[in-house]
């Protein structure tokens, strides 16, 4: 069992690999739950990591995710390289979407993602380099009770 | 409402979660976006959905759904099968549409997702 102090966990995700999309968030949510996190705190971040990783197969090339705790918080950082946010105001609002129609078949693309990482995260950060790519920062406190 | 009496009414197909058939669920939702489900699902749902895809099982599983009954008669292939096998997801299939399946549990007083 990993300790709740030291835990820093990193994953890849390759851009456009859809059979694997979602897998990296089955596997954040896996180790919470075995860390005995409360299951309501679980679900929150592996939703939020979840609309973050579909983002970087949707619409980058690849990204990293990294998965820290401490013993007041759960962390999750992601840098992707692609061709980032143009307009970060426009993609928060629900709804905005540049989603192609691939994306919109795969049951994606409704422009509800980055609205809901902010829904269930109590900090969210986002940044973007059009042409370079986009940074992530969410933190979901463990006494938290959320926003929902 | 169990997982049974769901497979009754609908006349569904058990898939896979053959094990979890007299457990209850807790309400119902029905969509093909993902997105929504993500934004609107809760925990213990039964999720509706035309979206037979890996994303759909994954999704489920993220929002910790009771089940998935996918309509129109649609089904996963083996490698969606073989996935919800492994996250212990039951899935289910009717033939029903989507209205008829959603009328049908509703006509029972299965409750939507709080949200709704």
């Amino acid at each position: 069992m990993v300790s709740r102090h030291d835990l820093s966990h990193a994953f890849r995700i390759k851009g456009r690999n859809f059979s694997k999309a979602g897998s990296v968030s089955i596997d954040i949510k896996e180790i919470l739950r075995e860390l005995g996190i409360d299951p309501a705190i679980v679900r929150r971040a592996a939703i939020a990591a979840y609309e973050a990783e579909m983002n970087v197969v949707m619409y980058a090339d690849k990204g990293e995710m990294i998965l820290r705790l401490n013993p007041k918080a759960i962390r999750i950082t992601l840098e992707d390289e692609g061709p980032g946010i143009e307009d970060i105001e426009m993609a928060m609002q629900e709804g905005y979407s540049t989603a192609t129609e691939e994306i919109r078949e795969m049951g994606f693309g409704a422009g509800m993602g980055l609205p809901n990482i902010k829904k269930n995260a109590d900090v969210f950060e986002l940044k973007s380099t059009v042409g370079k790519g986009t940074s992530y920062n969410i933190i979901i406190y463990l006494n938290s009770t959320g926003k929902t | 409402m169990t997982l049974r009496e769901l497979a009754d009414l609908l006349e569904a197909e058990v898939i896979s979660g053959e094990q979890h058939l007299d457990e209850e669920f807790k309400c119902a939702g029905a969509s093909d976006l993902m997105s929504d489900v993500l934004a609107f699902g809760e925990s213990g749902v039964v999720l509706l959905t035309g979206l037979a895809n890996t994303q759909s099982i994954r999704t489920a599983d993220i929002i910790e759904a009771k089940a998935i009954v996918y309509v129109r008669g649609k089904k996963p292939n083996k490698e969606g099968i073989a996935l919800a096998q492994e996250r212990d997801i039951p899935i289910l299939s009717t033939r029903f549409f989507m209205y008829k399946a959603c009328g049908l549990l509703y006509s029972r007083k299965v409750s939507g997702v709080r949200n709704q």
